[in-house]
């Protein structure tokens, strides 16, 4: 996509002092991404090089201050949770951005863009409270004890269909008008052009925003500890009780010391490694229309 | 900001990319104020905070050159910066343990621990061993415990709690022998999922679950072995499950924070130490 | 038999308004809830006093000028840093690179990250490796760090999604890549800036753990961003989870934040299109 740098034009040495501040902006940006994972590893060290990666994928249980390091089951449980969650928000999100440009009126669209922009603003600590207040109670009346999976896949879905509903109305925006009108012109209905000539094109922006969302659902934390009942268990049905890896270090960090506090970094960087995974997924799928 | 924005080509854009990084940098530099030299930091236990940090807010009445600033973040994080020296004093919702001997531990308040249960629930009192049996998961039903039938949820606090190792260690019981339905972190997360939840049970701070129980909080705290649990029984030294509230030095305090410290076990704040919903310590 | 066209139009219409009513029904169900609870407390007087009883009483003054403080401080460092490694991302690495590659991998690792990592992250080597201690520097910029992958993800999507044709007319006119840049690909990039502008500031204000660790508790007035200060965000967890009887200045001070974003959000629509929205029409 991008031009060529071999350009032969008399404004090239311009260029040249832009690329290099761009340059030095992204060399910062990733600086970040270095120290933080650089300050991980050096927490988890501890850990990794006494207790050994492997116990904590295979120990049967998380009792960290008794030697037993298990983080299966909060591993299983934060990506059952996301991965709940992103099956709910993505139609959600992906239908509220077009809702908002193809079918309702400008300023019902406007409305319902201004409350996406709000409601991915909401501290996660009030969607969590209203969780704890209002979801919870309502699972509860159900199948108790309702502080559960469900609530955290229902939670998370609040939180997250706002990132994709911006991001996916950010990508239809940003589209050149000439292919609306062009499928217009083509005589294609609404429902053609959006399926097969405009979310095609934005699907780019689209993925990002998915792969945004689900990275924040398994980065969540406060209002997950709120909602999900966080109890160290494989998640079996939807009404059990689940802790979460970030609910983990939350509940925990404030009050460990020497290897506990160790593996609670390990527990960090097990989520870092699980966004890596989702990230090269996200572009074995992209890679695929790259050529095409 | 103004015309020239638009007028110019790329020497232009820049320019104005200096110009925005000259005012960032102005931006920053002015800021660079200088900090209060009669600083002192406390850091620690969340349940301690508020409590702190309206006696520091006193404290600087009567002292304008000092300022007190209070940062939670757990009890053993406040031993652990009062050790460090990152805080001049930490904050402790909990006893010294054994392996702390180079710390002093100053104690400003006491907390009760109680039971709590809905109060749709019509269970009005349990006895130890109902309560043990409760929390390790023989009884799973209302209806064994002398109440209407209905699944009870057993809320757990998180492991390193103070409360919950002051829970264990009354009931002599072991972390995992606790058969949890619902785990919590702070204080207010227990009374409101027991408040949401008929078959729940919890244990929380006496103080704070009377005045939220006082003021429409579906929640009644339970006695313990037949104690009513209230802040004056607490008071008095006859209920039996409570936590001292601690500052934390690393050897003896300097002179400013050893002011802090009589000061915030001074009979001038007793008022601030009640209004928090604890129990002060006599002087 | 597949339905007619039509038929397929209108369904596909109403599945979209129903996901689109829903959303807006959940958003309003919550915003009536925290209304409802919270509004009762919300007056002049609230916004303009500072908190008294550990936020049980009195208002938010000082808690509202820290919070802003470091939504400042955030957005002035990754609003730029952002935009710039947007640049460099979509025009001058190319899409399948490897380094383009490895970038949005950190990029990806980053937006991931644990905000409670962000903050042990930002508490060690802001607060203590650079010596910037509790302050609303050390807290805006850990949020920096927090909302730059969502910044440069939807600007970098808004630059690659405007059409070739663009870059080839502009290559055809001899016009130079600050030029295109510019005056083409930023002002079309404008809508993007803006949702990524607004996300950053919603993640930025929702931000309770990371803050808790580098900006702190203290909620005095600020005199200078080297002060700790409270965010609202923090006000609220505080006020619900620690402070009994906190509910109710903790729901009004959700009423308050939403508010604050509303303010926040046209800030970001009206800088995004004024500095670059514009420009389009007039260059």
């Amino acid at each position: 996509m991008t031009l060529s740098n071999r350009s032969s034009s008399s404004r090239s040495r311009r260029d040249t002092r832009l690329v290099a501040a761009v340059a030095t902006a992204a060399l910062g940006s990733s600086a970040i991404f270095v120290l933080i994972v650089g300050f991980l590893l050096k927490e988890s060290w501890p850990a990794l090089s006494t207790i050994g990666p492997a116990r904590f994928l295979f120990d049967p249980a998380w009792r960290p201050t008794e030697g037993l390091f298990g983080l299966a089951p909060m591993l299983s449980a934060s990506l059952a949770a996301s991965v709940g969650a992103v099956i709910l928000a993505t139609p959600l999100g992906v239908a509220s951005a077009i809702f908002c440009r193809h079918y309702a009126p400008p300023p019902i669209g406007w409305i319902h863009r201004w409350s996406m922009a709000l409601l991915s603003g909401v501290p996660s600590v009030v969607i969590g409270l209203w969780g704890l207040t209002a979801i919870v109670p309502l699972i509860g009346r159900f199948e108790p004890p309702g502080a559960s999976l469900l609530a955290g896949i229902l939670i998370l879905t609040v939180m997250i269909t706002p990132t994709i509903a911006l991001m996916s109305g950010a990508a239809l925006d940003s589209l050149p008008d000439a292919y609306g009108r062009g499928a217009v012109a083509l005589g294609l209905s609404r429902e053609a052009t959006l399926a097969h000539v405009l979310l095609p094109a934005a699907r780019g922006g689209v993925a990002a925003g998915i792969l945004l969302a689900a990275a924040r659902a398994l980065g969540e934390t406060m209002a997950i500890v709120m909602v999900s009942g966080n109890v160290v268990q494989a998640p079996l049905s939807l009404f059990d009780p689940v802790r979460m890896l970030t609910a983990n270090i939350a509940l925990e960090m404030a009050y460990a010391t020497g290897s506990h506090r160790a593996s609670l970094f390990v527990s960090g960087l097990m989520l870092t490694a699980l966004v890596i995974a989702l990230a090269a997924a996200a572009w074995r799928l992209s890679g695929d229309h790259c050529h095409g | 900001m103004s015309v020239s924005w638009f007028r110019g080509k790329d020497r232009c854009a820049l320019a104005s990319i200096g110009r925005i990084c000259a005012v960032y940098i102005a931006f920053f530099s002015s800021s660079l104020g200088h900090a209060a030299d009669n600083r002192l930091v406390l850091t620690g236990s969340s349940t301690v905070a508020p409590l702190a940090a309206e006696i520091g807010k006193r404290f600087e009445e009567q002292n304008p050159s000092i300022r007190v600033d209070v940062q939670s973040g757990g009890s053993s994080r406040g031993v652990a910066d009062a050790r460090s020296g990152l805080a001049d004093l930490g904050m402790a919702s909990r006893a010294p343990n054994a392996d702390e001997t180079d710390l002093q531990f100053f104690t400003i308040a006491r907390d009760g621990v109680g039971i709590i249960v809905n109060t749709n629930n019509s269970v009005r009192s349990l006895t130890d061993e109902q309560i043990v049996a409760i929390y390790t998961g023989k009884i799973a039903d209302w209806s064994k415990a002398g109440g209407a039938a209905g699944r009870i949820t057993v809320v757990n606090k998180a492991e390193g709690r103070s409360t919950l190792e002051l829970f264990l260690h009354y009931f002599k019981l072991k972390g995992g022998d606790v058969k949890a339905h619902v785990i919590i972190g702070e204080n207010q997360q227990a009374i409101k999922t027991v408040a949401g939840n008929p078959g729940a049970i919890g244990y929380v701070s006496i103080g704070s679950a009377e005045y939220e129980a006082g003021h429409g909080a579906h929640i009644r705290l339970l006695p313990m072995s037949g104690v009513a649990a209230s802040v004056e029984n607490v008071r008095s030294g006859s209920f039996p499950l409570s936590r001292p509230l601690n500052l934390v030095s690393k050897g003896a305090p300097g002179a400013v924070a050893r002011r802090f410290i009589d000061f915030a076990r001074s009979r001038s704040v007793h008022d601030i130490v009640e209004s928090q919903f604890f129990v002060p310590v006599a002087p | 038999m597949l339905p007619t066209p039509s038929l397929r139009d209108a369904l596909y219409g109403f599945g979209i308004c129903i996901a689109a009513l829903l959303v807006a029904a959940i958003f309003f169900w919550l915003l009536a809830d925290l209304a409802w609870q919270g509004v009762g407390r919300l007056d002049w007087t609230f916004l303009t006093t500072p908190p008294r009883n550990a936020g049980r009483d009195g208002g938010l003054a000082p808690i509202l000028v820290s919070t802003s403080l470091i939504i400042l401080v955030a957005m002035s460092v990754a609003a730029p840093l952002g935009v710039a490694t947007a640049i460099f991302l979509s025009e001058f690495t190319p899409a399948g690179g490897r380094l383009a590659r490895w970038m949005s991998l950190s990029l990806d690792v980053l937006a991931g990250t644990p905000s409670i990592v962000f903050g042990l992250f930002g508490g060690a080597f802001f607060c203590v490796f650079l010596g910037l201690g509790f302050s609303i520097l050390s807290g805006g910029l850990t949020l920096a760090c927090m909302a730059l992958p969502i910044l440069i993800r939807t600007v970098e999507s808004g630059l690659r999604s405007s059409p070739i044709e663009w870059r080839l007319g502009a290559a055809a006119l001899d016009l130079s890549r600050a030029t295109l840049l510019w005056h083409v690909l930023l002002p079309a990039a404008a809508p993007s800036l803006a949702a990524g502008l607004s996300l950053g500031i919603g993640r930025a204000v929702a931000e309770t753990a990371a803050l808790i660790f580098t900006s702190g508790y203290v909620d005095r007035m600020p005199s200078s961003l080297f002060d700790s200060g409270r965010a609202l965000s923090v006000h609220i967890y505080d006020l619900t989870m620690n402070v009994s009887g906190g509910d109710a200045n903790a729901y009004a001070s959700a009423l308050v934040l939403i508010a604050f974003l509303i303010a926040a959000n046209s800030l970001a629509f009206w800088f995004s299109n004024r500095i670059f929205g514009r420009r389009m029409a007039r260059a």
